[in-house]
């Protein structure tokens, strides 16, 4: 019976062919515009680090002097101040924490000239197995190198490609702003995205992943960094360590709801003792996860949730379009049912061969939309965006495709082969 | 002409009336949202910058190492550059208009109010005016001896020497307007970090900011400060427009001759950066654009395949109202009118649903109101695509001879 349906629906849809090729046209450009918005939105909506999301919290509070401070009606600044940023890293109060800043660097040989530039992270050692970042040689520094202020680095796969032919380049150096660094470790590649530790502090929200990462302390000495956020107050803003500035980011490991509490009332109590002491004015806190934080952020851009609505508005077009054409289309064979029906079809064997034609319909659709999408992704990547490199159509989008497609023309098949299965025989018959 | 006749004949395809119409209402719906988000992009691509546009060449530099003299060697390359031949005015700025990255300050009018009463960008640098262009309209402009090294105000800022730091500010007209409408501005102090008072010493017209366009596009103060190369600052040069390319060779040349220890970041022409300012937005609108179209063509398509269904369906019956005496022109119109009836139906529905999408996308992306002249320009366009694209099916349907109605099928 199958067979005989297909062979039914092929000859059905080769006899209107240039309305059968408009159904499974706009069928496919639908899809395709929907999928292309689709993997773009999943990519930058993503979680950048799976499984630990809900883990990874990061403390805010608010140094900010009283002007125009109503209390409860402010949130406190993404960043710290480094006197507060020291004070609370040296507590030591969560499994993990890390203090993490962002610079543009010049990487070379030490004996370099022409530097290789790229994003850099100041951080302490906590950094690598909080992010869980993957070393292809070595691993990251320790905390006695913070507090020793040793110039470490740790070096992305591509610079190490890069500079030393992908060698274990650990123990050798690279030269940083004049500075020589002590390579200790080589990360594998290593791009979460978003890249939420520095979205806020540079403004790269996605990427290929950062160049270097040194000790936060090494680097101000050598003159690294350290460029000021929100200030406040009047103080030199030329000395990072002293500038009354918010411009470092805190994060902070806590692995059970008892920790999270604990912490959060740690901070209220240094933001307390902070009040006592005449050094803050404001008492908000906030302590949210890495989830919480992206969506407050709004670290996915704002066009990109817009094109993923104007692309399923699009198919919805599409597809009722589609529907409609295929509802007309049988609507004008009562005839042919009738004869059939006459001739011992019966309902369910005329609806067989109408959602066959239908599907049929979907999986030609499936298969354009298929290249429109991949012609849809092709031109992303030709975008003037930070995202543009990463959008490639992923084998489960692939599969989405096909589902889409299919339910889309068999929903647009649906009413059609209801509505031609219900055809009485004698009356069409007659008729004609 | 009785339309009676025709809405009998739609009620008897209900469904695909219906489906017609709702596309038709999506389509209306979409389009004027579309349209209305195109003509914003459009709007903030064309932002007066109130510049010499076309005559501004810039270089970014990066140095390897510190450099103690920095404000001797500035001195030095800004000399150089000015000996370029072309080269009518030269200048070091922090950050440029439409640059991307700006520093910022809270104005406010009295220091002891609560809130700030503003928030304007700022910009640092000799000879500010006459390079970038920014035409003084009441006032004047700063005198020499009012100009302090950025470095001195630093060190000032610490000890609290109060002689390093300027007194003196311009204002654009924006800003102004913004803290004392209908006054002279001249005169008149406002209050930096609450704690310096500024002076009006004239105002520009216009300086647009280098980012943030969206809280007040010619937000700007400039400021009486002498600046020395550092990170992420900028040579401007002022030349003949067709100069520009050479001018900037040469300054590229000068620069290394005079210290070849430091790296070019990024230069290029003004017009240049303006058009990689909005490449999001213009990259934005084309896609809008070009959903627009594909979505016209898709409902064009729909109308055209229907319209022929439903001609060929009705052959026998156009064959017998020929054959009764309606002329070419009376069917013709009569398929015109239904598609004009469907299509109105279709944007009646469409106004309804473009106001729900614009109500969702102000909730969600702060954007501004549908205005209502959008909706009759939608309406126009979409009954001309009805009646283009039901025109063909029509015209078969005219050119039916009356003798089909003798004909069985």
């Amino acid at each position: 019976m199958f067979g005989y349906y297909l062979d039914l629906a092929v000859r059905s849809l080769k006899h209107n062919k240039v309305l059968t090729l408009l159904m499974v046209l706009t069928l496919a450009l639908g899809i395709g515009a929907s999928i292309t918005t689709l993997t773009v939105a999943t990519l930058l909506s993503g979680n950048p680090l799976p499984g630990k999301s809900g883990r990874l919290f990061h403390p805010q509070i608010d140094p900010f002097p009283q002007d125009g401070y109503v209390s409860g009606q402010t949130q406190p600044p993404f960043t710290l101040t480094y006197r507060d940023a020291m004070n609370l890293l040296q507590l030591h109060r969560a499994d993990r924490q890390a203090l993490v800043s962002a610079a543009t660097v010049g990487v070379t040989k030490s004996d370099g000239v022409e530097p290789i530039w790229g994003n850099g992270v100041l951080t302490t050692a906590d950094f690598f197995p909080m992010f869980d970042s993957p070393f292809q040689f070595g691993a990251g520094w320790n905390v006695g190198d913070d507090a020793a202020h040793q110039r470490v680095v740790v070096i992305a796969g591509y610079i190490n490609d890069q500079l030393f032919g992908g060698a274990d380049s650990v123990g050798r150096s690279v030269r940083i702003h004049g500075h020589d660094f002590r390579i200790v470790g080589v990360l594998k590649h290593w791009a979460p995205q978003p890249r939420f530790y520095g979205a806020e502090l540079d403004g790269h929200t996605f990427g290929d992943g950062d160049a270097v990462f040194m000790p936060l302390e090494a680097a101000l000495d050598a003159g690294i960094g350290g460029m000021p956020g929100q200030c406040f107050g009047t103080g030199d803003q030329r000395d990072p360590r002293a500038m009354p500035c918010t411009w470092l980011g805190f994060w902070v490991e806590l692995d059970s709801a008892e920790a999270v509490a604990h912490y959060r009332n740690l901070l209220d109590g240094y933001v307390r003792d902070q009040i006592k002491q005449g050094q803050f004015y404001r008492s908000d806190t906030a302590l949210p996860d890495l989830t919480q934080l992206m969506h407050r952020e709004e670290l996915v851009p704002h066009s990109v949730k817009l094109k993923a609505g104007l692309a399923f508005g699009f198919l919805l077009v599409c597809v009722v379009n589609t529907v409609g054409l295929l509802l007309a289309k049988c609507l004008r064979r009562s005839q042919e049912i009738g004869v059939r029906r006459a001739l011992g079809a019966t309902r369910g064997h005329i609806f067989a061969q109408f959602m066959m034609e239908a599907a049929l319909i979907g999986v030609a659709g499936g298969v354009l939309g298929l290249l429109f999408a991949e012609l849809g992704l092709w031109g992303t990547r030709h975008q003037p965006a930070e995202y543009a490199s990463l959008a490639r159509l992923d084998p489960k989008m692939f599969l989405l495709t096909f589902v889409v497609a299919l339910a889309a023309s068999l929903l647009a098949g649906l009413l059609p082969s209801w509505r031609a299965s219900g055809v009485a025989p004698a009356s069409q018959i007659k008729a004609g | 002409m009785d339309i009676k006749p025709i809405l009998a004949t739609l009620g008897r395809h209900k469904f695909t009336v219906f489906l017609l119409i709702a596309q038709i209402a999506l389509t209306c719906a979409i389009v004027c949202n579309a349209i209305f988000l195109i003509s914003q992009r459009l709007e903030r691509m064309a932002i007066p910058s109130y510049i010499a546009e076309h005559e501004l060449v810039y270089l970014q530099l990066a140095f390897i190492g510190a450099r103690p003299d920095a404000m001797a060697r500035t001195e030095a390359d800004l000399a150089g550059l000015r000996e370029v031949q072309g080269v009518k005015s030269a200048m070091i700025i922090d950050h440029l208009p439409m640059s991307g990255s700006s520093s910022n300050s809270s104005l406010w009018l009295d220091p002891a109010q609560q809130m700030e009463t503003m928030d304007a960008t700022q910009y640092f640098g000799e000879n500010l005016l006459s390079t970038l262009g920014v035409q003084l309209e009441a006032g004047r402009a700063f005198n020499p001896e009012e100009y302090r090294d950025l470095d001195k105000i630093d060190k000032a800022l610490q000890t609290g020497d109060m002689k390093e730091i300027p007194t003196s500010v311009l204002i654009t007209r924006a800003v102004a307007d913004r803290l004392w409408p209908g006054q002279n501005p001249l005169g008149k102090q406002v209050y930096i970090g609450r704690n310096f008072a500024l002076t009006v010493v004239g105002v520009v017209k216009g300086l647009v900011r280098p980012n943030l366009l969206e809280r007040g596009a010619q937000y700007s103060l400039i400021h009486p400060v002498r600046l020395s190369m550092s990170a992420g600052s900028y040579y401007v040069l002022r030349c003949d427009p067709k100069d520009r390319e050479r001018v900037l060779k040469a300054a590229l040349a000068k620069l290394n001759a005079l210290d070849p220890n430091r790296i070019v970041l990024d230069s290029g022409t003004w017009d240049q950066m303006r058009y990689n300012f909005f490449r999001n937005d213009r990259a934005m609108a084309g896609i809008l654009m070009g959903v627009c179209l594909a979505l016209l063509v898709v409902t064009a398509l729909g109308i055209v395949g229907l319209a022929s269904f439903w001609v060929s369906q009705r052959n026998r019956s156009i064959g017998v109202r020929r054959a009764l005496g309606a002329t070419r022109g009376h069917i013709l119109t009569y398929f015109q009118t239904e598609n004009f009836l469907l299509t109105t139906f279709g944007i009646v529905l469409g106004m309804v649903l473009a106001y729900g999408i614009n109500l969702f996308l102000i909730v969600h992306y702060e954007l501004p109101r549908l205005p209502l002249t959008y909706l009759p320009v939608g309406a126009m366009l979409l009954w001309c695509l009805g009646q283009a694209a039901v025109l063909g099916p029509a015209l078969r349907a005219a050119a039916v001879p009356p003798v089909v109605a003798t004909r069985s099928v």
